[in-house]
């Protein structure tokens, strides 16, 4: 259990102390330990030395904010995405940047993705957004989401860039859905990835976030991407890769070699584990529990290939 | 396919079960009798999935569900907005034929609409 990862002396007790530490009474995950005990060596050799220009840095994903959704599940989503702003300013180191994972709004209106960024405005802080589907359900099929956060990305909001020596991709798996499918990448967006990761040596870290779960959660209720696969494989050599998501509004996790699967809470309302209802739509819960059901996530880059440790805090 | 289609608040039509049969309307004109049929969409699903109507039935859907869905023909030959809750959408169904359809949002939900003169 307890042993030295190679990684500057940080072992896994230290790495899960660091971060129970840091999160106070928070829910603390750790993908870090897991992840560097599971890996292959194949991946191991693949993975090599860690990129040079890494350092260690901390950034913050939140998700469904459903800005404009007023229904019992959470009559003041305002107030809860506030909260989760509250939060990440409380944080003791300041995150370099944030990931939201889509469904910014409920219905994909105008002035509810001024709301949102108005919420977030108050944060200084790089925010960087994928649609989920209820930022796509607008008329003309995300193009009020495309006119708020589509400058400078590709097709149809998909983009990516290097913060210290991590390579996040942000993609899109809400449009052009197909009837009895589950989210959908696309031909244009797999080829997109496929050009976008070719330059890039194994041992860059990679942080993948798309809305809906790059791994089929539940495909009874669509909870998965139709054709994930085909990301993935050209994901696989890499050393360390981290895949973000949300939509499911809840927390769940899943490591597949050198994979990680991820999503986080929601702030504006619950989700039913899978299968668990009838349907997944919002779970009401006693008013008092709501804020233990609703958070953020943080996530520490350490350095190099090392894993990146992912810590969900509610708001209780 | 000529229709009309609409999408509109009628809180009224979500607290009414939707009926399986297809019944005519009484109008005060003596033209050909005007049918309708409404199909619920309720827990992520459409109920009935299934319904068999006559040329010149309008389906009504109505939206009992806390989350947004659409009514997209598979074939892109009608669809409607994003729905809220209670929020409906209308369709006329002049042609024979089989017109399988789906939620945009959540493709995962399908339907059928079959038109048998």
């Amino acid at each position: 259990m307890d042993h030295d990862h190679g990684h500057k002396g940080l072992n896994r007790r230290e790495l899960l102390g660091h971060c129970a530490g840091w999160a106070g009474t928070a829910a603390v995950y750790t993908v870090a330990g897991g992840v560097v005990s599971s890996v292959s060596l194949d991946a191991a050799l693949a993975a090599g030395k860690p990129a040079a220009k890494a350092k260690p840095f901390t950034f913050v994903q939140i998700s469904d904010t459903h800005i404009g959704f007023d229904k019992p599940a959470n009559p003041n989503v305002h107030a809860t995405a506030l909260q989760a702003v509250d939060r990440i300013k409380a944080m003791a180191v300041k995150p370099d940047l944030i990931l939201h994972t889509g469904d910014i709004t409920h219905l994909s209106k105008d002035d509810q993705f001024d709301e949102a960024k108005q919420i977030l405005s108050g944060l200084d802080i790089p925010i960087f957004y994928v649609p989920g589907e209820h930022d796509f359900l607008d008329e003309g099929q995300g193009k009020t989401f495309l006119a708020h956060y589509g400058k400078g990305t590709q097709g149809l909001g998909w983009y990516s860039f290097n913060h210290d020596g991590v390579h996040f991709v942000a993609l899109n798996n809400v449009a052009a859905l197909k009837p009895g499918g589950m989210a959908h990448l696309g031909d244009d967006q797999i080829a997109w990835l496929k050009k976008d990761l070719a330059a890039l040596p194994s041992s860059t870290p990679i942080v993948v976030f798309a809305h809906i779960p790059l791994w089929t959660v539940y495909e009874a209720w669509g909870w998965g991407t139709d054709d994930a696969n085909q990301a993935l494989t050209l994901l696989r050599r890499f050393g360390s890769v981290t895949v973000l998501n949300g939509h499911i509004h809840q927390i769940l996790h899943k490591v597949e070699g050198n994979v990680s699967f991820h999503s986080a809470r929601s702030t504006a309302y619950p989700q039913p584990a899978p299968g668990a209802a009838p349907s997944p739509g919002p779970l009401k819960v006693p008013t008092e529990q709501l804020p233990s059901m609703l958070g953020i996530c943080s996530a520490n880059f350490l350095r190099g290939n090392a894993p990146i440790a992912l810590i969900d805090s509610s708001f209780t | 396919m000529s229709f009309l289609s609409s999408v509109g608040r009628f809180a009224l039509f979500a607290a009414m079960a939707a009926p399986a049969a297809v019944y005519p309307l009484q109008t005060a004109v003596a033209a050909a009798p005007t049918k309708v049929q409404r199909v619920a969409i309720q827990n992520f699903a459409f109920s009935p999935q299934v319904i068999v109507v006559a040329p010149g039935t309008t389906v009504t859907w109505t939206n009992a569900d806390e989350d947004p869905h659409t009514v997209t023909a598979n074939d892109k030959s009608f669809h409607s907005a994003a729905m809220d809750t209670d929020e409906t959408y209308s369709f006329t169904f002049t042609k024979p034929g089989e017109f399988a359809y789906f939620c945009s949002l959540h493709p995962h939900m399908t339907g059928k609409v079959i038109v048998k003169g």
